[in-house]
């Protein structure tokens, strides 16, 4: 645990924090909230897809089942949002565990188990839709009760920095295991999972161990979206936006990288913005941004922002230590 | 004994790839396995390794029956093998490749890499701990996939043709690494096929032709064998040799 690791982590979280002090624009709160929810789903996603090489095309699977633990228990028996956040994380780790125990037992990988994880998503979003328990098509309305204990926020301020603190946990979360053991075992079952298992990898354990973690971190941003706008249907919980979205920003970042999520994320929906404040609301053109930018890092950047940066600019890459 | 494999028998549905072989490796030894193309050797180390499940037969390590655990579980017990096709982490740099092995018995990173360190120029790879595995030569790969099994500190290392690919300069350089190795206490199980190495390094050599274990014995008692000479050269090979006078060693 080096100390220096964490510098560009805590400088990078320092200075988001500033922003809500300084700007008070309503839009660009907004913008901000929606951008740490994604990053930390995104940070969930990088784990398992990033460094392990799982790549997952569902993680709306764990982004739903965060929204939906997090909004029923409140709903449903009105416990505390706190508790029930705690409840989302155990929930996210434990579907991450099965979907893992299930697919990767099964010696699935590349493109079988992405379309597993989309298959669990789709399923929990006909599900999540047709069940009474889950408010069906109309969703579930939360009760506004602003307030520390209840994780709800009069003020745009106190929920960003909420978020961020959230995201910064991931960061650190990250950051610890790009320099340990599991970090190594990671990259070596993404890189090569005969010469992990030859090397005393248990290559299912640390798959199970990546997947869980990754669950328990998507979910905790389904939470974060909850509570942010106190609704949830079954398209936004478990639909495919988010599993794109959560799959996106590291690509575009730097794929297995600690900041990859976060860079990918803001260089994605600062462009998408931008766009907008250009071409008016034409509805989509966010997207036809984000394909642009999807063809442009497959095709002359697989290492994404972070890539680049290191090719150009390797001092400061380094410094970065991503 | 450290190894001995009873009867090991493995079938690809209706191809017999090794039949009923039986072998032990002394502790402390260099030993050999020698065969000609096809025989079976490398399904044999992996069966030993824990990569493939026999059909029938069993795996004996110091003893006890390990035939059921899987790679990783083996690998903690001592037992490394390298891989005849190098299998590097290709994004990864040397130190981080060998790293990975060293892991296995360092959990705390400081020391993990002190001793990839360590392992890295025991190997000759001091010099190329920054490069990326895949700019490696192929000596380079060889040495790499060397370092990395030797980092996960094995009491038996199986060596899966070290030195194939490797021009004869380089095979001098490497045979004393892998002697080296040896009289640090690591009992070594290797196949090859060059020749001059196995005479120089081996102590004791089995041959496998077609799934069968047909001789073993010293190097030399081993290349003068009949049935080793028909299982290289074709029948009637060894009588012919004979016929001509010369002695074949």
């Amino acid at each position: 645990m080096k100390l220096n690791n964490y510098i560009p982590i805590i400088l990078v979280t320092a200075a988001l924090a500033l922003v809500p002090l300084v700007f008070s624009s309503n839009a660009l709160a907004n913008f901000m909230a929606m951008a740490l929810i994604i990053t930390l789903a995104a940070q969930g996603w990088n784990i398992l897809g990033g460094v392990a090489g799982q790549t997952s095309f569902g993680h709306a699977f764990f982004f739903g089942i965060g929204c939906y633990t997090a909004a029923m228990l409140q709903f449903h028996f009105g416990i505390n949002a706190w508790v029930a956040f705690i409840l989302a994380l155990v929930a996210g780790a434990g579907a991450g565990f099965i979907l893992g125990f299930l697919s990767f037992r099964a010696g699935l990988r590349g493109s079988y188990f992405a379309l597993i994880t989309l298959a669990f998503a789709e399923l929990m979003r006909i599900l999540a839709n047709a069940s009474e328990w889950t408010g069906g098509a109309a969703g579930l309305l939360l009760k506004l009760k602003p307030g520390l204990a209840n994780m709800q926020f009069e003020s745009r301020a106190s929920f960003l920095w909420l978020a961020l603190a959230f995201v910064f946990v991931g960061l650190v979360i990250s950051r610890a295991i790009a320099g340990s053991r599991f970090g190594a075992q990671l990259v070596a079952v993404r890189e090569n999972e005969d010469a992990a298992r030859a090397l005393g990898v248990d290559v299912l354990a640390v798959k199970l161990k990546a997947i869980s973690l990754s669950g328990a971190m998507t979910a905790a941003a389904g939470v974060l979206y909850v509570q942010n706008f106190l609704y949830i249907d079954a398209n936004i919980g478990f639909g495919v936006w988010i599993s794109i979205e959560a799959l996106l920003a590291p690509l575009v970042g730097g794929r297995g990288l600690v900041l990859g999520p976060l860079i990918g994320t803001v260089t994605l929906h600062g462009l998408g913005e931008l766009t907008k404040s250009f071409a008016g609301r034409t509805p989509g053109i966010d997207l036809m941004v984000f394909a642009v930018v999807l063809i442009g890092v497959v095709a002359f950047a697989s290492g994404g922002v972070l890539g680049l940066l290191r090719r150009f600019a390797p001092g400061l890459a380094r410094r970065i230590a991503a | 004994m450290m190894l001995r494999t009873e009867t090991i028998t493995m079938r690809f549905g209706g191809l017999t790839a090794v039949d009923q072989a039986s072998l032990a490796v002394r502790k402390g030894s260099i030993t050999g396995l020698i065969g000609p193309n096809g025989a079976g050797k490398t399904t044999m180390f992996a069966v030993i390794a824990g990569f493939l499940q026999p059909t029938g037969g069993q795996v004996l390590w110091q003893g006890n029956d390990i035939t059921r655990l899987k790679p990783h579980q083996r690998a903690q017990l001592g037992i490394a093998r390298t891989f005849q096709i190098v299998q590097p982490f290709q994004g990864l740099n040397v130190l981080e490749n060998i790293t990975v092995g060293s892991y296995l018995r360092h959990p705390h990173t400081d020391d993990a890499i002190a001793k990839a360190r360590a392992v890295a120029e025991r190997v000759g790879l001091g010099g190329e701990l920054e490069q990326p595995a895949s700019n490696l030569t192929v000596a380079g790969r060889k040495r790499l996939e060397l370092a990395r099994a030797l980092a996960t500190e094995p009491k038996l290392l199986l060596l899966d043709e070290v030195l194939a690919g490797l021009n004869p300069s380089e095979i001098r350089d490497i045979i004393p690494v892998i002697r080296a190795i040896r009289d640090d206490g690591v009992t070594i199980f290797m196949i090859e096929h060059v020749m001059q190495a196995v005479m120089n390094l081996c102590e004791e050599v089995y041959v496998l032709a077609q799934g069968q274990m047909i001789a073993e014995g010293s190097p030399a008692a081993v290349c003068n064998d009949a049935g080793v000479i028909e299982a290289y050269l074709g029948k009637g090979a060894a009588a012919r040799i004979a016929n001509l006078g010369g002695a074949h060693a």
